[in-house]
């Protein structure tokens, strides 16, 4: 056990697989030479060759599909995207092939791929270094996402999504590479993809959360609770498909009140079927109406300071919504 | 614009009548399979590879059952060349449990990988990187195999050509790109989407090796891809083969076929039709007799005959499997 930021966790994670298994690669845009634009890579092409870490060329739609075919004949890739905002050119391969390529194949086919991609905001990357767009993955069958942001999560999660049948996409938050910190250990460790993990007990009120809104969710927790008192539960989903929908409904059917925050915008996205689910199986154990916090619809995060903050949710919105709602 | 097949140059009769056998049972196949649509027994799509047929099986005739084969919408010859038994092919299409997918894919979804057929596939283009991958697993692995992509002159103007055919040159990978060029995206000519219509000029482009081939000619084919699968599987890296080749049936069944092509057209190369071509060539070399022939051509429609009747009386599947096979289970 060693402490250790998010982004050395996923490197360790890559290393102990590349170490323990001949058949795991990586490829990606500058993931070789450079490491990775964010160094998640760095060191491994030096120890590992650059036959098993591909710099590939520039071309989304051709990592994923390079990465698709190398697993149908024997690899276990790991893709990276270098942002997620530039996944669009590969939804091909991922919606119409990985995706469908067991159900299609009735079974014949598996597709043990993983797609790293850094997402969200917080490094003034504006439009198209910041977008949190999970839930349009989470809305395909074939598909699994998650979102670790405790480091050991990401280095467990890691270690299941290389080794699972079916295609990942592994969600890494960029503000979260260097300011989240953690005890990882040291090997073998996994973390089952499907399972939620409670941040924080509390018997109040639940919040609902992952990646660096999960963070700002648990300071608002500490606030909240150090000036009113009582007590609050916060999930950290880790996996966004499968989603744990056990622990969400065990947790609001003990606090009565359920509050889903997330960095993606609020229409279409992972709080809506969150709130569906609670609003369809634990009904008769509502005090206060299922609240949702989530950036507002628009396109994408802006650039200037003052747009990007009104962007932003922060701790003290989501202590405000935490006031209204246990108040309700 | 002729095709001559030149079967005595240098083919054993046992090689030309395999290839004979083998461009037979695809047309075979792919007539029954016409007749099925028109009865309305096919639920869904099917486009047919008749007049093509000379392409797959002199490709294939060099595979291995461990190389393996990315194929297209119009697949049913590729899956059968690569040895996806005909009640296979014929009940996928029919929606049976005896399809090679059980029937949940249909014409454009066959997988058959226990004989190396990595599918047909309803999207043009993502084929083209999946095969790449498959050359790279194999260097990485240092396996011998060979990947072979077949697709046609519509994904040539796809980025994912590209994208592919780039990848494969850098890194050396043992991939064959064999282009069906049949002259028509659905039924957009090529001449009309693009400006250079020759599709090994952009093999040479990527540094790619390369040769052009009459596609209605299986000899010419088979020879070809000798050279093309001993390139690659030898190392030297990526091959593309452009086959010129014709579809004679519409693009899919049920299609009003005019508008885009002359009657005159069709006719043409339907004089050009690869099976009539090493029949003759077959006689003139006096290396077959009409009995020899006529006799393989009866074994074949009794095969597939027994092969349509083993798919018609096979269960459709149970539709609570439905909901199976998203993810492992």
């Amino acid at each position: 056990m060693a402490t250790k930021l998010l982004i050395e966790a996923i490197r360790d994670g890559l290393a102990e697989a590349m170490d323990q298994d001949e058949r795991v690669m990586i490829i990606g845009e500058d993931v070789g030479r450079r490491g990775g634009v964010f160094r998640v890579t760095e060191g491994l092409m030096d120890t590992y060759g650059e036959m098993r870490v591909v710099d590939s060329p520039l071309a989304e739609s051709l990592i994923v599909g390079v990465a698709i075919g190398a697993a149908a004949n024997g690899m276990l890739p790991v893709a990276e995207i270098q942002f997620l905002d530039f996944i669009p050119p590969a939804m091909d391969q991922l919606m119409s092939e990985a995706a469908k390529l067991r159900y299609r194949s009735n079974g014949d086919w598996d597709c043990p791929i993983v797609i790293r991609t850094p997402y969200g905001g917080g490094i003034h990357g504006a439009l198209y270094h910041s977008q949190s767009i999970e839930a349009v993955f989470t809305h395909i069958p074939g598909l699994k996402v998650v979102a670790p942001i405790d480091p050991a999560d990401a280095k467990g999660l890691l270690t299941s999504a290389i080794y699972d049948p079916d295609p990942v996409i592994f969600l890494e938050h960029k503000k979260g590479y260097r300011s989240i910190r953690g005890e990882v250990p040291d090997n073998g460790h996994t973390v089952p993809i499907g399972k939620a993990r409670i941040a924080r007990e509390g018997s109040d009120l639940t919040i609902i959360s992952y990646g660096m809104y999960l963070q700002e969710s648990l300071a608002a927790a500490d606030a909240y609770v150090e000036e009113h008192g009582g007590s609050i539960e916060v999930i950290d989903l880790r996996s966004l498909k499968p989603l744990d929908s056990d622990a969400i409904l065990e947790s609001v059917m003990k606090t009565g009140k359920a509050l889903i925050v997330h960095e993606a915008n609020m229409f279409g996205g992972i709080g809506g079927e969150i709130a569906a689910i609670i609003a369809e199986h634990a009904f008769a154990y509502l005090d206060g109406p299922v609240t949702r916090l989530a950036s507002p619809d628009v396109p994408a995060m802006p650039f200037s300071p003052p747009l990007e903050q009104a962007f932003v949710r922060d701790k003290n919105d989501i202590r405000a919504a935490i006031e209204k709602l246990a108040a309700f | 614009m002729q095709t001559e097949t030149h079967a005595g140059a240098d083919l054993n009769l046992d090689t030309l009548l395999s290839l004979y056998r083998g461009m037979l049972s695809i047309r075979k196949i792919e007539e029954a399979l016409v007749r099925l649509y028109q009865l309305g027994h096919i639920p869904g799509a099917c486009h047919t590879y008749i007049g093509q047929e000379a392409i797959a099986t002199g490709v294939c005739a060099h595979l291995r059952q461990d190389d393996v084969v990315f194929s297209t919408h119009r697949g049913h010859g590729h899956a059968v060349a690569k040895g996806v038994p005909p009640e296979e092919v014929i009940g996928e299409l029919l929606g049976r449990m005896t399809g090679c997918s059980r029937g949940r894919g249909g014409s454009m979804h066959l997988f058959s990988p226990e004989v190396g057929l990595m599918g047909t596939t309803g999207i043009v283009g993502p084929n083209l990187l999946q095969s790449t991958g498959a050359a790279l697993s194999f260097q990485l692995l240092r396996l011998d195999r060979v990947s072979v992509c077949f697709f046609g002159d519509g994904a040539v103007n796809n980025g994912a050509f590209h994208e592919a055919i780039n990848m494969a040159a850098i890194w050396d990978l043992p991939v064959l790109f064999v282009c069906e060029n049949n002259m028509y995206a659905t039924e957009v000519p090529f001449a009309y989407a693009t400006r250079n219509t020759d599709v090994v000029a952009r093999a040479a482009s990527y540094g790619v090796a390369s040769q052009d081939v009459d596609g209605n000619d299986v000899v010419a084919v088979f020879n070809a891809s000798a050279q093309a699968v001993d390139h690659v599987r030898g190392g030297r890296g990526p091959y593309l083969v452009e086959c010129r080749t014709y579809r004679t049936r519409p693009h899919a069944e049920g299609m009003r076929d005019v508008g885009y092509r002359t009657q005159d057209e069709v006719s043409q190369w339907k004089q050009r039709d690869p099976i009539a071509a090493l029949r003759t060539a077959l006689y003139n070399d006096a290396m077959a007799t009409e009995e020899q022939l006529s006799a393989i051509e009866e074994r074949v429609t009794a095969t597939v005959d027994a092969a349509r009747e083993t798919a018609e009386s096979s269960p459709f599947p149970d539709p609570s499997t439905a909901t199976s096979h998203i993810f492992s289970e």
